[in-house]
């Protein structure tokens, strides 16, 4: 039993650092200035600004998860129709690329994307997407679909292991189209990896911060923005204010978790 | 034929998708200028240079080292040890370690730092505002990451026979373990510790809300230079973004 007392350092180490933050969170939440009791809640939600943040929050991670998710499904699927070492090549560089976050990745789109970069400007001459503002809600959706795609990619490519090649031969000699083998037996087949990737990409994206608050400063308003600047900002402090948010944060992020999970166990019982 | 145009045409559209942020950026360290055209005036090496000379630059990558290879030498020695005496003793305790394992996943950083500024401002442990409160908000990050790579490790070696092999041979339990698991585990644990480097090296939200300048890591110094040159941020991005780089070619190595 006394090699029991190895694991303390593990299990210390969680609860300091982020078992007991999660509960005072949780209890912060609760306090208000008389008393104990729901009012940050009740504030936050009759509050159209905070109200505002999640729906922003909420537009943002959906957005950018369905295009990283679409982006990396073709993406996926081609790849594995390609030979062996260039397979390996573009795999390795979308590893690359997902070390692009946070800070560096949103001065990447800037120098790409914004006002005076060299992709806006081709565009602007070109005349198309003359408007384009890096610097909003679209802006972060761009951004946020960058970091989703390697991610995306690197939880779906082994799925479509699981399709075979026979069937779409066998499709194909039934009669079927491309598309139609896809929406028929691919896509089926692949839900379950679909659905389970798309709820990590929505909490990854509901959670960010950096690459957000480097790019527009705080500017467009989201949940993660609000809590950084509740408790670090130079307006306003109300860390209460803030832990209620959080607690409003993790909870969408399990309530979508949960949904998603059921869906799931359907689809598994539908078969 | 049709077919492996449209692959290869997919699949090209995808890296030159995911590429044109980073040529943009390292085209722009290296550009004289680059005003209102689609190409820049010249090339240079001067903002390397300017970089590579900038005390605060210095300053805040040897921080980031400092708490980088600080965590993971704590991490390595908290970790090793425990998922060990998990595998060879307690089983059972793999699932829980797993599930807890996934709480610093799935909290974000912005969550949890509202209680570590509530508990570590002041109190018995002050530690907002020095580099422990990143080592400890690093630990986390790394530890589940770390346990992963050593449970997986460990699941796949025959733990028992070997070590009931060592004891046979007269080595104490301690003494088996270092002598004989642990060189099977070194590889797996040298791969695990450069991506938990380059994952550390990236970290901005505790090293912002809860330090910020007063001990000024690598991300924090980029997001405060920001407004000082595009070319000179470039550089420095440039210059992060090689190193992580390096980390991850290593540990894909490593992992081989």
């Amino acid at each position: 039993m006394k090699s029991g007392l190895l694991l303390i350092p593990v299990l210390a180490v969680l609860s300091i650092f982020c078992l007991a933050p999660l509960l005072e969170v949780a209890v912060d939440s609760l306090q208000t200035e008389d008393g104990i009791g729901l009012g940050n809640y009740l504030e936050i939600l009759t509050s159209p600004f905070y109200r505002q943040a999640f729906a922003n929050s909420l537009s943002v991670s959906l957005w950018s998860s369905c295009l990283g998710l679409v982006i990396a499904l073709f993406g996926a699927a081609s790849l594995r129709r390609l030979p062996g070492r260039l397979r390996d090549a573009v795999v390795a560089a979308t590893n690359m690329a997902s070390n692009l976050t946070g800070v560096p990745l949103a001065f990447a789109f800037i120098i790409l994307a914004g006002t005076n970069g060299a992709l806006t400007l081709l565009l602007r001459q070109s005349g198309l997407f003359g408007n384009f503002d890096l610097y909003s809600r679209a802006g972060l959706i761009l951004i946020y679909s960058y970091f989703q795609v390697p991610l995306a990619l690197l939880l779906l490519y082994p799925a479509f292991d699981a399709l075979d090649d026979d069937w779409q031969a066998a499709a194909a000699l039934l009669g079927a189209r491309v598309w139609h083998y896809w929406l028929k037996i691919g896509l089926p087949v692949l839900a379950p990896a679909i659905l389970g990737t798309f709820i990590l990409l929505f909490a990854n994206a509901m959670g960010a911060y950096a690459s957000a608050y480097a790019l527009t400063t705080g500017n467009v308003n989201l949940v993660t923005v609000r809590i950084a600047s509740l408790v670090a900002g130079n307006i306003v402090l109300d860390p209460d204010l803030a832990a209620a948010l959080a607690v409003l944060l993790v909870a969408l992020m399990v309530l979508v978790t949960t949904l998603s999970q059921r869906l799931l166990k359907k689809s598994y019982h539908a078969r | 034929m049709r077919a492996e145009i449209y692959h290869r045409t997919i699949v090209s559209l995808l890296v030159l998708l995911l590429g044109l942020p980073v040529a943009a950026t390292l085209a722009y360290s290296f550009a004289t200028r680059w005003g209102a055209t689609v190409l820049p005036d010249g090339f240079t090496l001067s903002w390397y240079v300017q970089l590579w000379q900038d005390q605060r630059f210095l300053a805040a990558f040897f921080r980031s080292l400092v708490v980088g290879f600080g965590t993971l030498a704590i991490g390595t020695v908290v970790v090793v040890p425990a998922a060990f005496v998990v595998f060879y003793r307690f089983p059972a305790l793999d699932k829980v370690m797993g599930i807890l394992s996934l709480v610093p996943f799935a909290v974000p950083p912005v969550v949890s730092s509202v209680g570590l500024l509530h508990l570590y401002s002041d109190g018995p442990l002050p530690l907002v505002g020095t580099p422990w409160i990143l080592v400890g908000c690093d630990l986390a990050i790394v530890l589940p990451f770390l346990y992963r790579a050593q449970a997986n490790a460990l699941g796949a070696i025959n733990l028992r026979d070997l070590m009931d092999a060592a004891h046979i041979l007269g080595a104490g339990t301690a003494r088996a373990f270092l002598m004989v698991v642990f060189p099977l585990l070194r590889k797996g644990l040298m791969a695990s510790l450069f991506l938990s480097f380059s994952l550390l090296l990236g970290e901005f939200v505790f090293a912002n809300i809860l330090v910020g300048t007063r001990y000024e890591t690598l991300q924090v110094y980029l997001y405060n230079v920001r407004q000082v040159s595009g070319h000179f941020t470039s550089a420095a991005v440039m210059s992060y973004f090689f190193f992580t780089l390096v980390l991850t070619w290593l540990a894909a190595r490593l992992g081989r």
